[in-house]
């Protein structure tokens, strides 16, 4: 008797556990009035699409010019996890997102959650985009809508067990899913601009911060540089702690893809560099302002 | 045994040998080649973007030595420079991928489009800053479109 008791208690236990666990790795939209009354202008849309650095993984990898604006997706990031493709987000209404309503963008972007509610690997940076502003993305949609429609089918992601349990992905949100602000305290309005730039849309810490096992981004490590993704190669810590770049210098990288030595940026950084250069100046000097104001790591912490 | 003795002390000389060639990192040689090339234009191409920058005045004379300089460098043959592997797994002083020899990569196509913007500012150094800073754009942008597909992060 005493032993069924216990077996009911147990099974209730288990039952609400799982309960509490399909709540917690649930996805968690907006609500459905999170973008009410936002009207969104293709013209600042523009400039978000350029800060967000959509093209740079969405666009072919050789894409130039108004190539960039077709984004059918298909270029492969490998990682330790498993190689991802990039989708086509072309406002094609099968292959792309021409179906997706403003708040469908932001649940994507803010949330990491399709329309049909499933979670997207981090793979597609929304622990960065997750600070972005509701106007910015209604007017990033506006303007994603007025782009060439491709009808490239996108390809599925080549991730094995475990890490294929989308579910999961409900458990990395929880850890690693935030909306606060990395470098806090008193920052002037160009270092504040500068910091919604590189820590919300231009998502520079997906690279440039090291992750933990659990791929989290380890933020007392903020842009202290980490090893490339796919294996290949270190990306740069660019604290202050290393990079000893006049702000000059920073604004023109960003915007010819030079260094002080007239070395050229290579590799993913030249494509960051394409996006970057269609930036206003002031953009580019906020940037360079508040890297200047990133508590500087040390060399290959 | 004095053939036995000879002979196992020449395999040893052998082996010692291939192991003192086993401390020289691969393709040493030609990284090194490479990296001096690449230092050399950018010293040219710092000179040249000074003046367009307006951190240096122009000269059409000093503009135009680097131009010349930059455009012989380009025009270089690189045939010992790039054999097949030495790539940054075979030795990481070098940040070149093994891409660059990727058909798809069509590094001599991206080559050629290097060599034709360092004529170009051949051309235009020497005929005034504005003529100088319509050619840095190009140039700029064949160094970028070759790095961006061959190079790792370092």
């Amino acid at each position: 008797m005493a032993l069924k008791r216990r077996i009911i208690w147990l099974a209730a236990g288990l039952g609400g556990l799982a309960m509490a666990a399909w709540i917690l790795l649930a996805p968690q939209p907006l609500s459905q009035d999170a973008m009410a009354g936002l009207t969104g202008d293709p013209v600042r849309g523009e400039q978000v699409f350029w800060a967000a650095g959509c093209a740079g993984c969405h666009a072919d990898f050789d894409a130039k010019g108004d190539e960039k604006l077709i984004l059918r997706g298909g270029q492969r990031f490998a990682s330790p996890f498993g190689t991802f493709v990039a989708p086509n987000i072309s406002p094609h209404p099968q292959a792309g997102i021409g179906s997706w309503s403003a708040l469908d963008l932001a649940n994507a972007m803010k949330r990491g959650v399709s329309p049909e509610g499933e979670h997207y690997y981090p793979a597609f940076p929304y622990a960065s985009y997750a600070r972005a502003d509701l106007q910015d993305i209604a007017d990033l949609h506006a303007f994603l809508m007025t782009l060439p429609p491709d009808p490239t089918p996108s390809q599925p992601h080549e991730v094995g067990f475990p890490f294929n349990i989308r579910a999961a992905l409900g458990g990395w949100k929880l850890l690693f899913l935030t909306d606060d602000w990395v470098v806090t305290g008193d920052l002037t309005e160009q270092e504040a601009r500068g910091r919604y730039l590189v820590e919300a849309l231009g998502h520079c810490g997906e690279c440039h911060t090291p992750r933990n096992a659990l791929g989290g981004m380890q933020l007392n490590l903020w842009l202290a540089g980490a090893p490339s993704p796919d294996g290949k190669g270190r990306i740069p810590n660019i604290t202050p702690g290393a990079l000893d770049w006049s702000q000059a210098d920073i604004v023109e990288y960003l915007t010819s893809g030079f260094t002080p030595d007239y070395d050229s940026a290579g590799g993913h950084m030249a494509l960051v560099v394409q996006n970057t250069a269609h930036l206003p100046e002031s953009d580019r000097a906020a940037i360079a302002a508040y890297l200047k104001r990133v508590p500087p790591v040390a060399e290959r912490p | 045994m004095k053939k036995l003795f000879a002979g196992l002390t020449l395999a040893a000389m052998v082996m010692g040998g291939a192991g003192l060639a086993q401390d020289k990192p691969p393709f040493a040689m030609e990284i090194k080649a490479r990296q001096g090339i690449m230092a050399y234009r950018a010293l040219n191409l710092g000179r040249l973007g000074a003046m367009a920058k307006g951190e240096a005045e122009y000269n059409a004379e000093a503009a135009q030595a680097a131009a010349d300089a930059l455009a012989a460098s380009a025009q270089l043959d690189e045939s010992l420079l790039w054999p097949e592997g030495s790539d940054h797994s075979a030795n990481p002083a070098t940040t070149a991928d093994a891409k660059l020899w990727d058909i798809e990569t069509d590094y001599d196509g991206k080559h050629t489009e290097f060599v034709n913007a360092a004529l170009a500012m051949q051309q235009a150094a020497g005929q005034g800053l504005d003529q100088l800073k319509a050619a840095m754009g190009p140039l700029g942008a064949s160094c970028g479109s070759c790095h961006k597909a061959t190079r790792i992060p370092n």
